[in-house]
């Protein structure tokens, strides 16, 4: 068996925080990936799938553990396709392509023979000269992938490069891609996607990694060896998107995750989009397959994944192996009136949230019954870092809110508990 | 930090003390109209060179600012004080200075204009481009690393196309702003001598002494027409140019235009100049440039060294610069101190005064022009001149008007100061209006907003953040302005009204470097002092509450 591409040992990343705390992003990733592959990265958001990206391509380094590459130095060999293209918005077609070559500093000439050729084969031809602006979404990302492939990658990167365009324009470009590869028409040895897709992963690729959350693991992987070109209607195909699907909402009980963390964090979801959920399912009245239901809200996993912790969280709905369904409280709360759900929702969050039981209790001990926003930024950031306690507290606050446990005055940016009194000195400046 | 730059400027003072004796008499300045244009040309070509050096300065220290860790922690406060330092106070030391490193010639003279020029200019152009360094897309900064370019590559291919609509933007702002310092420092009183340097702001200067008001016309009349010109054949251009430069995916819909890019880029000339010489040369130059060495080592090396080499220097400096300064302040007492200070603040009423009065008719004159389209249409260019018209070579005839209404410069200061100050206002307020979301005046209109409710729902509101802008700039210019304004003659008559400027301009004229430096330091505190107990504020209201998305 030859040495494979690239290898990862034991790779951990860690990020400072201020106050000097630490949050892991990955931890003990090991992966290989091999000559002749298309692997996939499946993982919760924010689970560190693109920071997993950026090592293997060399513009972020392990904290601890190795990455090995053939060629023997750090990141040479790969090439990157973005999400958001990253195209240079001053530049031509042609010159967004040579902009890799330029770097190899190689002739005018020379430039502009593989660059014409790849565009040429990319499906480019009659736009060198264009600018990205004038292009549409799938034309930029035919560049990007231009950009990449003139370089002659050993292995191409690709951090969601379908999820920024249609659904058909996504289709149609994948099928050039597979088909570059397939026809062996590309040098590419090997190729790694980020996606959010399940179905993309089992379109494309030969392997799935899945990642689990906070911080993230390697929690399976998935061998996908359905011949290409690959049916979505072929039953191993819808089995193997199940499979994947129940893997990525299984509920990680793994004894690590007592350690990591002592926060029972909240997912960043606002009352009305929950509410929403809970109305649909009460109108389904039965269990509901998750996957399914996320096809008929069109919603990406990333999105739709967390109302339904949410969901969860607050007790009002429960889900089992891929299916999801209400509880009594649940359809109590679908049920009952404006200022009924409140009610319902107040006394579920008392019960079942601590930070935001924490929070009213804060602040009832206070006489004046108003604390800063800061206040519990502050709190939150030393366990979970700056950016992820602004997120939590938002949705605290957003809850807090709707149940009319306390009220938020956004000017002096302070929390209060709102009494009559207290309502009508509520300062307006 | 202020205490240094202040430190600094004592001794840069100190050093032309010494220096200001042996000097030529000023040129002669002919009053013939035909003189005009090469005057012009003269005074142009000043502003141009002070331009370039402002360009390559403010890339050099935005970079450095924003690369090296010793720039975030210095060089961004740093700037942020030589901002508010009203550079007109020590215009005259500095021509003092560099007149006496090539006695008997102009050479220094044009130095020491050139170089006012250069520090009105360079500062928020050195902010603007730091500023994008700082917030370059992270997605472009990847790209440009996973494809390897060079950091030569880097700031040619990335940098400065992030940075240039920012940076064309302040260039332009800069550039108008600074005729304003060309007409200064051409006609400069230090130590009981004048030196003229030959351009339109002496030539205005002259005509104003010999009281010939056909020629005071005729400098009017070319000074106008030199900033159109400017405005036409170069900002113009540059800024449609420059659109290529914009972040965003989309083509709008307007896009600036003119006609003088068109010309040249339909140029068979100009386009082979680019393709076959320009361009390779450029391409060959980063592409060594960017040819990877052992740089790692060298660099960490080279910036250990360097920064501790530098932190020496800078050492060394102060403290010269310190026993310099300390040797003139002898003999300035606590009495004095508080006096100065007393007129600061007499000073810091004027330009309060004149900013609120500013206001007072910009701001309705503003959201006038801005709800109409077609009277903004030819109302903006004419106000964007009238902002960069220097004002202080109408001075003397303002003056004029004032003693025969028998009305002192204690008051009739502040007209003069907002001569030149009130266009910012304007300017911002227009822009300001103009920028109002259709659909937010739409809904105004469907709810029946009237007369005081609009202003106070809607307008005023929805211009705030554009009110502070242009106060801020305004204020900034009337500091300035004070220097010159606090101190006029008319005739052979002259009269000075009590404060910081007047006081500062009266040291000059007596070649008294310790008074001159004590001037400096007090308007520079209020400055900053005022910046950040105002503005600063001012400046978090707009970007919270009014800020519109």
């Amino acid at each position: 068996m030859p040495e494979p591409l690239i290898s990862l040992q034991g790779v951990h990343k860690v990020y400072e925080m201020p106050g000097g705390a630490t949050g892991t992003v990955l931890e003990a990733i090991d992966l290989e990936v091999r000559e002749g592959e298309i692997l996939a990265i499946l993982g919760p958001s924010g689970s560190g799938k693109s920071t997993l990206l950026r090592i293997i391509a060399g513009l972020a380094a392990p904290s601890r553990g190795t990455v090995r590459y053939r060629s023997g130095v750090v990141g040479q060999g790969v090439a990157l396709v973005f999400q958001s293209f990253a195209l240079f918005p001053w530049m031509t077609v042609q010159e967004n392509v040579e902009i890799g070559l330029r770097a190899q500093g190689l002739t005018t000439k020379e430039r502009e023979r593989k660059a014409l050729q790849v565009i040429d084969m990319i499906g480019l031809d009659g736009f060198e000269g264009a600018y990205p602006k004038e292009l549409s979404g799938g034309m930029r990302q035919r560049v990007g992938f231009a950009r990449s492939l003139v370089v002659d990658p050993d292995v191409l990167l690709m951090d969601e490069p379908f999820s920024a365009l249609d659904v058909l324009t996504a289709e149609n470009l994948r099928r050039d891609l597979l088909d570059l590869w397939i026809e062996r028409r590309i040098p590419t040895k090997a190729i790694i996607i980020v996606t959010h897709s399940i179905e993309e992963a089992v379109y494309l690729a030969d392997r799935a990694v899945i990642l689990s959350r906070d911080p993230a693991r390697i929690a399976a992987q998935v061998p996908i060896t359905l011949q290409h070109w690959r049916e979505r209607e072929d039953h191993r195909f819808v089995q193997l998107v199940d499979q994947i699907y129940g893997l990525l909402t299984r509920r990680e009980t793994h004894p690590a995750q007592q350690s990591g963390r002592r926060v029972q964090t909240v997912p960043p979801v606002r009352s009305g989009a929950l509410s929403g959920l809970l109305e649909l399912l009460e109108d389904q009245d039965e269990r509901v397959d998750l996957y399914w239901l996320g096809e008929e809200l069109s919603l990406d996993v990333e999105d739709f994944l967390p109302i339904v912790e949410a969901a969860e969280l607050l007790g009002l709905a429960k889900v089992a192996e891929g299916d999801i369904e209400l509880t009594e409280e649940g359809r109590n709360y679908a049920d009952a009136s404006l200022l009924r759900r409140k009610e319902i929702f107040r006394d579920q969050a008392l019960e079942r949230c601590p930070a935001l039981q924490n929070m009213v209790h804060l602040l009832r001990q206070k006489s004046n019954g108003r604390m800063n926003r800061e206040f519990f930024v502050d709190i939150l950031e030393r366990s979970v870092g700056a950016d992820e306690a602004e997120r939590q507290v938002d949705t605290l606050v957003d809850w807090g809110r709707y149940s009319e446990l306390f009220a938020y005055d956004q000017e002096s940016r302070q929390l209060y508990i709102e009494t009559e009194a207290a309502e009508e000195t509520a300062p307006t400046a | 930090m202020l205490a240094a730059v202040l430190i600094l400027l004592m001794g840069i003072v100190r050093l032309g003390s010494g220096m200001a004796a042996p000097l030529s008499a000023a040129s002669h300045i002919s009053l013939s109209p035909w003189n005009l244009p090469l005057y012009a040309g003269e005074s142009l070509l000043r502003i141009v060179i002070a331009f370039l050096f402002s360009l390559v300065f403010a890339i050099a220290y935005g970079y450095a600012a924003a690369k090296t860790r010793l720039g975030q922690r210095l060089l961004v406060p740093l700037l942020d004080i030589l901002q508010s330092v009203p550079v007109l106070g020590f215009l005259s030391a500095t021509v003092a200075f560099f007149a006496g490193l090539f006695p008997g010639s102009t050479v220094g003279l044009e130095i020491a204009s050139v170089f006012a020029i250069f520090t009105a200019q360079a500062w928020n152009m050195a902010f603007s481009f730091y500023h994008t360094e700082m917030t370059l897309s992270r997605d472009l900064q990847e790209a440009s690393q996973v494809y390897r370019l060079g950091r030569w590559q880097r700031l040619w291919y990335l940098e400065l196309p992030s940075s240039a609509i920012s940076l064309i933007l302040n260039s332009m702002m800069s550039f108008g702003g600074s005729w304003f310092f060309l007409a200064a420092s051409e006609n400069v009183t230090y130590a009981g001598r004048s030196y003229l340097l030959p351009g339109v702001g002496s030539y205005m200067a002259v005509a104003e002494q010999r009281g010939d008001v056909g020629a005071m016309v005729a400098a009017v009349f070319v000074m106008i027409v030199l900033i159109v010109a400017v405005d036409q054949i170069f900002w113009r251009p540059v800024v449609a140019w420059s659109q290529r430069f914009k972040m965003e995916q989309t083509r709008s819909l307007d896009e600036p235009s003119s006609f003088v890019l068109t010309i040249l880029q339909r140029s068979v000339l100009v386009s082979l100049l680019e393709r076959k010489v320009l361009r390779p040369t450029l391409e060959a130059a980063l592409a060594t440039l960017s040819r990877p060495r052992r740089r790692r080592r060298t660099q960490r090396l080279g910036q250990g060294t360097l920064g501790s080499f530098a932190g020496l220097v800078a050492v060394a400096v102060l403290t010269w610069a310190a026993f310099a300064g300390a040797h003139l302040l002898h003999g300035i007492d606590l009495a004095v101190v508080l006096h100065v200070f007393w007129l600061g603040i007499l000073t810091f009423l004027r330009v309060a005064a004149a900013v609120l009065l500013g206001a007072l008719w910009a701001v309705p004159a503003g959201v006038y022009i801005g709800l109409s389209p077609r009277v903004s249409s030819w109302a903006q260019p004419v106000a964007q001149i009238a902002a960069s018209f220097p004002a202080n070579m109408l001075f003397p005839v303002v003056v004029a008007i004032l003693l025969r209404l028998h009305t002192g410069l204690n008051i009739g200061a502040v007209p003069l100061m907002m001569l030149g100050t009130q266009w910012y206002i304007l300017f911002n307020v227009m822009a300001g209006t103009i920028a109002i979301p259709s659909d937010l005046k739409e809904a105004a209109r469907v709810f029946g907003l009237r007369g005081g409710l609009r202003w106070r729902q809607l307008i005023l509101p929805a211009i705030f953040p554009s009110l502070v802008t242009g106060g801020v700039t305004a204020a900034g210019g009337a500091w300035n302005a004070s220097i010159v304004a606090e101190v006029a003659s008319w005739g052979g008559r002259q009269v000075t009204a009590q404060g910081v400027g007047a006081y500062i301009t009266l040291a000059t004229a007596h070649g008294r470097f310790g008074e001159i430096l004590l001037g400096i330091a007090v308007m520079s505190l209020l400055v900053v002092a005022t910046n950040r107990l105002i503005w600063r504020p001012l400046y978090r209201l707009a970007e919270t509450k009014y800020h519109i998305d």
